[in-house]
C-alpha cells in the first residue's frame, strides 16, 4: 500500500499494489493517479529507440514536393522554421521550431537516457534531472497536431499545382504512432523509483519505514 | 465535511516527482527529498497568473483572427486569408472533414479554452463548492485538447515553406499567424498555471489558498 495525493485534487489515498495493466483513479475527481504498466522500462526503451530514428528521418528527408510549370520545390520540417523566419516571422519561426523539432527531439534524446541508466539502479541523481526535462518537453511536443498540419497544407496546395508527400511525411506518422506506444508504456513513478533521492538521510529512511511496514505481521 | 487531503494532513506532493513528504514548517516547504523540485501547496500565484495569460490570450485572439494569416500571389493575382477565409476555401474545394477539423481547431478550441479557464477562475475565486468533479474534468480536457489549435501555424508554415515559385506563384505569411501563435501558447502557459486542486480547496476551508 503506497499513500499517494491525487494531482488534480489533493485527496490522500492509499494505492494497493495494481495489476499489470491497472490503473487507479482517484475516489473524488476521477483522474488518473497511478498506473501499472506490464514492462514499465524495456518497452518503452525499444519505442524511443524507434523513435530517434523515426525522428531523424522526418528531419532530413522532404516533407512534400510541388511541381508547377515545369519547376520542382520540397520542403523539409526545419526549412519551413527556417522560410517563416526569413519572411520577417521570427517569433512564429521560433514557436515551430521549437514544437515540432526541439521538443520532440528533447523528449527522444532526454527520455532514452532516462531509460538506459534505470535499467541498472540505483540510477544517479543527475537521470531525475533529465526525467524532469523530459516531463517539460512532453506538453510542447506536437507531431501529431503537425502531421494534421501537413496534410492540411498537401490538399490546399493541392488546388494551385501538383504536390507529392515525401518520405518525411510517412516519418512523422510513424513517429506519432511510436510517442502514442511511449505514452502508454512508460511509467514515470517507476522511473522515479529507481532513481537516487536528493536527499539520502530521508531516502533511508523511508526504506526503512517501509521495510518495517513489509516484515509486520 | 472532513476530507483527507494532503493539505490538511500536512503532506504535500511533489508536482514533479509525486512523492508525498511531511512539510517541515507551513511556511517553508523547502525542497523534495527525492528529485529536489522547490515545493509548494499550491501552484504559486496560480490565480493571479492564470488571469494574466488568460486575458493577454484574448487580447490577441482578436488580431489572430481578423489579421491575414497568408497571401498567396498565383499567376499575377494576391488574396490575403484569415483563419476563417483558409476554412471557407477549404469548405469550398470540396474537403469539408478538414474544413471542419481546422474550424474547430483553429476558431472553437481557442475560444471554448478561454470561456473555460474564465469560468473555472470566477467559481474559484468566488469561493463556489460542489460541481468539482466536473470542473476537474473541464481542467483535463483543457489541458488535453488546447495543443490542437496549433494546427493552422502548421499548416501556414508548411504552405509558406512549399510555394515558393517566384515570381510564378508564392505564399507569405500575413501577421495574423504569429498572434494566432501567441494565443495558443499563452492558453497552454495558462491551463499550466491554473491548479485544479483551488477548485476543491475551496469546498473545504479558505485557508489552502497559499497560490
Amino acid at each position: 500500500m503506497e499513500t499517494l495525493a491525487c494531482p488534480h485534487c489533493d485527496l490522500l489515498q492509499g494505492i494497493p499494489p495494481l495489476p499489470p495493466g491497472g490503473t487507479a483513479r482517484c475516489a473524488r475527481c476521477t483522474s488518473t493517479i497511478a498506473a501499472r504498466s506490464t514492462d514499465p522500462i524495456d518497452r518503452p526503451l525499444a519505442f524511443t529507440f524507434a523513435a530517434l530514428f523515426a525522428f531523424i528521418v522526418a528531419n532530413t528527408e522532404p516533407l512534400m514536393g510541388l511541381s508547377a510549370a515545369g519547376r520542382h520545390a520540397s520542403t523539409t520540417i526545419v526549412n519551413g522554421a527556417y522560410e517563416m523566419w526569413m519572411q520577417g516571422q521570427q517569433i512564429t519561426a521560433f514557436i515551430v521550431a521549437f514544437c515540432a523539432v526541439i521538443a520532440p527531439g528533447g523528449y527522444i534524446v532526454f527520455l532514452l537516457t532516462v531509460l538506459l541508466a534505470v535499467r541498472r539502479p540505483p540510477a544517479p541523481r543527475w537521470v531525475g534531472e533529465l526525467l524532469r526535462w523530459a516531463a517539460f518537453m512532453q506538453p510542447w511536443s506536437m507531431v501529431e497536431v503537425m502531421i494534421l498540419g501537413i496534410l492540411v497544407a498537401l490538399i490546399k496546395i493541392a488546388e494551385l499545382a501538383l504536390v507529392d508527400p515525401g518520405i518525411g511525411m510517412y516519418a512523422v506518422g510513424a513517429l506519432v504512432v511510436l510517442f502514442a506506444a511511449i505514452g502508454l508504456t512508460f511509467d514515470p513513478g517507476e522511473a522515479w523509483k529507481r532513481i537516487e533521492w536528493t536527499d539520502k538521510r530521508a531516502q533511508r529512511a523511508v526504506t526503512r519505514e517501509s521495510g518495517r511496514a513489509e516484515t509486520r505481521p | 465535511m472532513t476530507t483527507a487531503t494532503a493539505l490538511r494532513a500536512g503532506l504535500v506532493s511533489c508536482e514533479a516527482c509525486g512523492l508525498l513528504s511531511r512539510a517541515a514548517t507551513a511556511t517553508e516547504l523547502g525542497h523534495c527529498p527525492r528529485c529536489g523540485s522547490e515545493l509548494a501547496w499550491r501552484r504559486h500565484e496560480s490565480i493571479q497568473r492564470t488571469w494574466a495569460l488568460v486575458i493577454a490570450a484574448a487580447i490577441c485572439y482578436i488580431p489572430a483572427n481578423v489579421l491575414p494569416v497568408l497571401t498567396t500571389t498565383a499567376l499575377g493575382s494576391t488574396d490575403s486569408d484569415t483563419i476563417m477565409g483558409g476554412v471557407v476555401f477549404l469548405y469550398t474545394s470540396g474537403s469539408w472533414p478538414l474544413a471542419l477539423a481546422v474550424l474547430v481547431a483553429s476558431v472553437m478550441i481557442p475560444l471554448g479554452k478561454l470561456m473555460a479557464l474564465t469560468y473555472l477562475l470566477i467559481t474559484v475565486q468566488r469561493g463556489v463548492p460542489g460541481n468539482g468533479r466536473d470542473r476537474t474534468r473541464l481542467y483535463r480536457l483543457v489541458e488535453v485538447i488546447g495543443r490542437w489549435s496549433m494546427l493552422d501555424v502548421f499548416v501556414d508554415t508548411f504552405t509558406v515553406a512549399l510555394v515558393q515559385l517566384q515570381p510564378l506563384m508564392f505564399v507569405k505569411p500575413g501577421p495574423g499567424v504569429v498572434f494566432f501563435a501567441a494565443v495558443v501558447v499563452l492558453t497552454m502557459l495558462a491551463a499550466m498555471s491554473f491548479d485544479p486542486r483551488l477548485i476543491w480547496d475551496a469546498g473545504s476551508t479558505r485557508e489552502g489558498n497559499h497560490g
